[in-house]
């Protein structure tokens, strides 16, 4: 009996070895395991052994169950392992085929530009303010230091409204530099106000009767020109990156006094000239200054007690120099194999 | 404004090369445009002497040279010329040599014999006569009246080893449009002494001035002052050398002796100068007077210039002679045969000069520098300067004594220098002594403390601007960097701005690009989108002197604006595109001067999408932007829609939009093929209709039961209508209703649908069971049927 129960787990054994589906293991267990098995069978016999024998066998042959059915479970796992592995396989795609989510929409490269410095702005506790495009001569000239017959006022320069050129189409963000102080009076300010501007230039490449401008204007006790210059540089770094070199250059604006233009290195030529700077070694990033004591007057605000500055940047150029785009028709045509480059 | 390098060595002695000269001129405050080197066309030409000449010995009319140049060697060169002599001085283009319109010159053989390069003539080195009146025209350029050397570059002998400097002039600095002003810009930057000429007249010239000339000037509010004085038997000729030179540099041609001494002056001094001959001035009048009844007056340039009342001209007894301050008149034009002069140094008003030449379409360089309003000063040393070159040309003999009537002259303006207070704006710390020497540096004198602001320099008129001055000098890169004190202030958006960037970001989300288009667009607009002539959108804002048509009168709709943009990418065989924008409409209100710019949001579309498409844009941006809950109502009447494919949005009870298909006849009006959809939202009402802020409320404790229902009804009879009839009649348990099925075909009689609905039942207490739920559904079925005559399918 002893060695039934051997050949019987050795053939068994092997048996599963063989195995090659689930479905051979089940026969496999019915034909040893089974109520008619090979096993069972064996087991049927023990009645005839002796009483010492007995236990003995019995112990043997349930170790010998105990071994097949182990075997035979460990089988079981590794048929079903492989054939998971095989209908995995199976359903094998091509990975390289696109994606099927919906395309996005594309954010406008020029307000892409423009929510940079805002972000900026902001982080630097400026309000964002907006304000009316079309507008009082008033406040788009008179206010901001520009007298009656300055050539920026001639009709030739300028869109008007009005026959007695008294409303027109704001020139400059600038005015908003009057309406924030009339709005908020007291000072501190600091505001930041971009917007549509228009100017009567044909359409090329680089001129738009409509373009942006970004203003900025900040008044408090004690501002310096070295504030101007430090809050300046602090922009045109988180725009254009820490390592990038900035220089100050007087100019003149009729309501700011001191005024000046910031310039950075080009960032081709690091200030060697190039084509891209036009030989130079330097591009022309905005304009600014300390605000004109008469503009802050006519803003009822003191100019023995508060000082401030302003400072203007011409959205186009920025974005067109941040994407290289070299037309500035591109900007207002809006087509979508344009747009979607963004 | 234009200045050469070698005439500004006339004044100031720097060694700078070009770019240094450029780097510290604009850090100083006069930018820089460019410099040119004007010896940059003209290369490797330099001065031959012909050693010999023959005949060439295969043709009737070249000749072979041999011409010393400088090198040990002589040259041979082959030319066609015939006025060249032995023993001439000639230009000579060597091998690999460059002449004028980058014509390059190599050596080769003429008709079998070498030729080592070319003689030339002034043409080929980019002169005319006007620059060389004495040169040969039509052969080569003799140089043996130029003191020209052997083997000197041609360059030396042109006058064109130089540098020219285009500045860009501030409008506040008008007395920089002068070559002493940037003198003085440079002496001060350099701080480097200025050497200024005070001129000197001999004069004694025939007669008396007062007798052979009166001026007078009844319009003084636009002459501020007039300067004039006499010069008498001129001998008309070409300028001397230098001064040709001098002039060429400065962009202006040479014409004849009087003439160049007056530009001389006005690029010396920026006083424009105008000579008049007294032959023609009737009367020996000169009458400073505004056109009046005169219509006409032809030009120096031989065109008939159209007057109004309001021009300013210079009139003799009878006509005028010159448009002021513009351009003289042929009528009293300098010739050839011109015996006396009468010189003009005068200051007019820069607005009227500026209207003039702008009407006229005529921007002279006189006029330019009058526009300015130039220093009024200027006009006696000017005009002194003037008859000083007369006679050191020896062109005439200059009379004794100045006209001069003064009707508006600045009065001395002193200021004090204030340190403290520019030094708290610059937030710097500069000493008073170093600001007073910037200001000498500048020529501005300092006494007892006031600052002596010189006539030229009517900018400074503050603390502020002197504030400038020192900081020029100081330099704006050394004022220190520092972060702005006080009180800090909260930054951010405004409610409408953070509204607008949810609107757009959800817009994007779902495939819409951004846009930016014109606010001033064409009235035809309207037409297009088949707007009636009564509407209010016909009320727009013309602009009175717009680019052109198109762009002549500030949008009132938004709409015009995305099919245009649609249209360009239609044109541009672009398969399909989906846009927004967000931007201002202008609209006029009655009684006020500046219009109301409310917000639109327009979402635009063709080759993709449906009407549903849209209108689930629509609804995502409404729900992005957090607006009330929308109701869709149909919109027939709309020309500018689809009138079976739009739908107002209405949210509580204002309607803040519309949405649907484009009429096909306007798309038709923009030349797009297929279906157009937009949507138009009013974004400042968006703003009024939002929803309160979002809290958090509970999960659903219990699950909920969802039950299927399809009814059939009429073909006319809405969606939205049986949902709402639903929701009414569904009682506290119905959660929501949501449309998944419109069915029409086999088993359901025309004219009618089947419409299948989810609905969602939930109590917050306990989990439903059948007997909650039949009731409701009794309840809605008999609502529906009663209402709109839905039957259970």
């Amino acid at each position: 009996m002893k060695e039934q129960l051997e050949r019987i787990r050795a053939s068994a054994l092997e048996a599963l070895a063989q195995a090659k589906e689930t479905s051979d293991l089940e026969a496999l267990r019915v034909r040893i395991l089974g109520k008619k098995g090979e096993l069972t069978a064996v087991l049927k016999t023990m009645g005839k052994l002796s009483a010492e024998e007995r236990p003995v066998m019995g112990q043997m042959a349930n170790s010998v169950r105990a071994a097949i059915e182990e075997h035979l479970e460990q089988r079981r796992a590794e048929l079903a392992a492989a054939a998971l592995e095989a209908k995995l396989r199976a359903e094998r795609l091509d990975v390289t085929v696109p994606g099927t989510a919906p395309e996005l929409g594309h954010r406008h490269p020029m307000n892409i530009a423009l929510d940079e410095v805002k972000d900026i702005a902001v982080g630097m506790g400026f309000r964002i303010l907006e304000g009316p495009e079309v507008e009082l001569a008033e406040y788009n000239f008179t206010k901001l230091n520009t007298e009656e017959g300055h050539p920026a006022r001639d009709w030739s320069d300028t869109f008007y409204i009005r026959d007695d050129s008294s409303v027109l189409l704001r020139t400059q963000t600038s005015p908003m530099q009057i309406r924030a102080m009339e709005a908020i009076k007291t000072p501190p300010i600091r505001v930041l106000a971009p917007g549509r501007v228009f100017r009567k230039d044909e359409v090329d490449a680089t001129h738009s009767p409509m373009f942006h401008q970004i203003e900025g204007l900040v008044i408090d006790k004690g501002v310096t020109m070295a504030d101007l210059k430090g809050t300046l540089e602090t922009f045109v770094k988180g725009l254009y990156g820490e390592d990038c070199v900035v220089r100050f250059r007087p100019h003149h604006f009729p309501f700011t006094e001191p005024s000046c233009e910031l310039d950075v290195q080009c960032f081709k030529c690091h200030g060697e000239g190039c084509p891209t700077c036009k030989g130079e070694g330097w591009i022309e990033l905005l304009g600014a200054g300390m605000v004109h004591p008469k503009v802050l007057e006519t803003c009822g605000i003191d100019p023995e007690v508060y000082s401030g500055f302003a400072f203007g940047i011409g959205l186009e150029r920025m974005a067109m120099r941040r994407f290289q785009i070299s037309d500035l028709r591109l900007i207002f045509e809006n087509d979508v194999r344009f747009l979607a480059q963004f | 404004m234009n200045l050469s390098r070698k005439w500004l060595g006339e004044f100031v002695d720097i060694s700078a090369t070009d770019r240094e000269y450029d780097e510290i001129m604009t850090i100083a405050g006069q930018k820089v445009e460019t410099t040119t080197r004007l010896d940059a066309e003209i290369r490797n030409v330099r001065v031959g002497r012909v050693l010999s000449i023959v005949r060439h010995e295969n043709s009737d009319h070249m000749w072979v040279c041999m011409l010393d140049v400088g090198e040990a060697e002589p040259v041979q060169i082959v030319t066609g010329a015939q006025n060249v002599r032995q023993g001439d001085l000639v230009p000579v283009a060597m091998h690999n040599s460059w002449l004028a319109g980058g014509k390059h010159i190599t050596k080769g053989k003429l008709r079998g014999v070498e030729s080592n390069g070319m003689l030339c003539s002034i043409q080929e080195l980019g002169l005319t006569p006007n620059d060389f009146p004495d040169a040969c025209t039509d052969g080569i350029w003799i140089l043996n009246d130029e003191g020209a050397q052997v083997g000197q570059d041609i360059n030396q002998v042109m006058g064109t080893d130089d540098s020219v400097v285009e500045f860009e002039i501030t409008n506040n600095r008008s007395d920089c449009y002068s070559l002493i002003g940037l003198a003085r810009e440079t002496a001060a930057a350099f701080n480097v002494p200025l050497r200024l000429h005070e001129p000197v007249v001999k004069g004694g010239g025939p007669g008396v001035l007062p007798e052979l000339l009166d001026v007078e000037t009844p319009a003084d509010d636009l002459c501020r002052r007039y300067t004039a004085r006499m010069v008498r038997n001129v001998k008309i000729a070409p300028s001397p050398k230098w001064m040709r030179q001098r002039l060429r540099a400065a962009g202006i041609r040479p014409i004849n002796n009087i003439v160049d001494i007056t530009n001389y002056v006005m690029v010396e001094y920026g006083q424009p100068m105008h000579a008049f001959d007294y032959r023609y001035v009737r009367g020996g009048k000169i009458i400073v007077r505004r056109a009046g009844e005169d219509k006409t007056l032809t030009t120096l340039d031989g065109t008939v210039r159209n007057l109004t009342p309001d021009m300013l001209v210079i009139a003799d007894e009878t006509k005028p002679v010159g448009l002021a301050g513009v351009m003289g008149g042929e009528n009293s034009e300098i010739k050839a045969d011109t015996a006396d002069v009468v010189f003009e140094s005068a200051n007019f008003d820069g607005t009227s000069i500026r209207k003039t030449a702008l009407a006229l379409g005529m921007r002279t360089d006189a006029s330019a520098k009058f526009e300015k309003n130039i220093d009024p000063m200027l006009t006696l040393p000017a005009v002194n300067r003037a008859c000083e070159l007369v006679e050191l040309l020896g062109a005439g003999e200059v009379v004794d004594g100045v006209i001069d009537i003064l009707n508006e002259i600045p009065e001395p303006f002193e200021l004090p220098l204030e340190p403290e207070k520019i030094n708290r704006l610059l937030g710097t710390d500069i000493p008073e002594a170093d600001m007073i020497d910037y200001l000498r540096r500048e020529q501005i004198e300092v006494r007892d403390g006031m600052i002596q602001v010189p006539s030229w320099r009517p900018d400074l008129r503050r603390m502020a601007d002197i504030a400038e001055e020192v900081a020029r000098f100081y330099g704006y890169n050394e004022i220190p960097t520092t972060l702005m004190r006080g009180l800090t202030t909260r930054g951010g958006y405004s409610e409408s701005q953070k509204l607008e960037a949810l609107a757009g970001n959800a817009a994007r989300a779902m495939g819409y690009s951004e846009i930016i288009t014109y606010s001033f667009v064409s009235p035809t607009g309207l037409d297009r989108i088949r707007v009636p002539a009564d509407d209010p959108r016909r009320n727009q804002i013309r602009i009175l002197n717009p680019l052109g048509e198109d762009t002549s009168v500030m949008r009132t709709a938004i709409l015009p604006s995305m099919l245009d943009i649609l249209a360009r990418n239609f044109a541009h065989h672009n398969k399909e595109a989906k846009l927004y924008e967000i931007g201002k409409i202008y609209l006029p209100v009655e009684g006020r001067e500046l219009p109301e710019e409310p917000k639109r949001l327009v979402l635009g579309s063709y080759g993709t999408g449906d009407f549903y498409a849209i209108k689930g844009a629509v609804e995502e941006i409404l729900t992005a932007v957090n607006a009330q809950k929308p109701v869709f109502e149909a919109v027939t009447d709309d020309p500018s829609y689809h009138p079976g494919r739009c739908a107002a949005v209405i949210i509580g009870g204002k309607r803040i939009g519309l949405v649907g298909q484009v009429h096909p006849l306007a798309a038709k009006n923009y030349e797009i093929d297929g279906d157009v959809y937009a949507a138009e939202l009013d974004f400042t009402e968006l703003m009024t209709v939002l929803a309160p802020e979002k809290t958090f409320k509970p999960l659903p404790k219990f699950p909920p039961t969802s039950r299927d229902l399809a009814v059939v009804c009429r073909e006319e009879i809405e969606a939205g209508r049986l949902e709402a009839c639903i929701t009414a009649a569904g009682g506290r348990l119905l959660r929501s209703v949501e449309l998944f099925d419109i069915y029409r075909g086999a088993g359901i009689l025309p004219g009618y649908k089947s419409a299948a609905f989810s609905l969602v039942f939930r109590a917050e207490d306990r989990t439903l069971t059948d007997g909650d739920i039949e009731p409701a559904m009794d309840q809605i079925l008999n609502a529906l049927e009663k209402e709109l005559g839905a039957v259970r399918r």
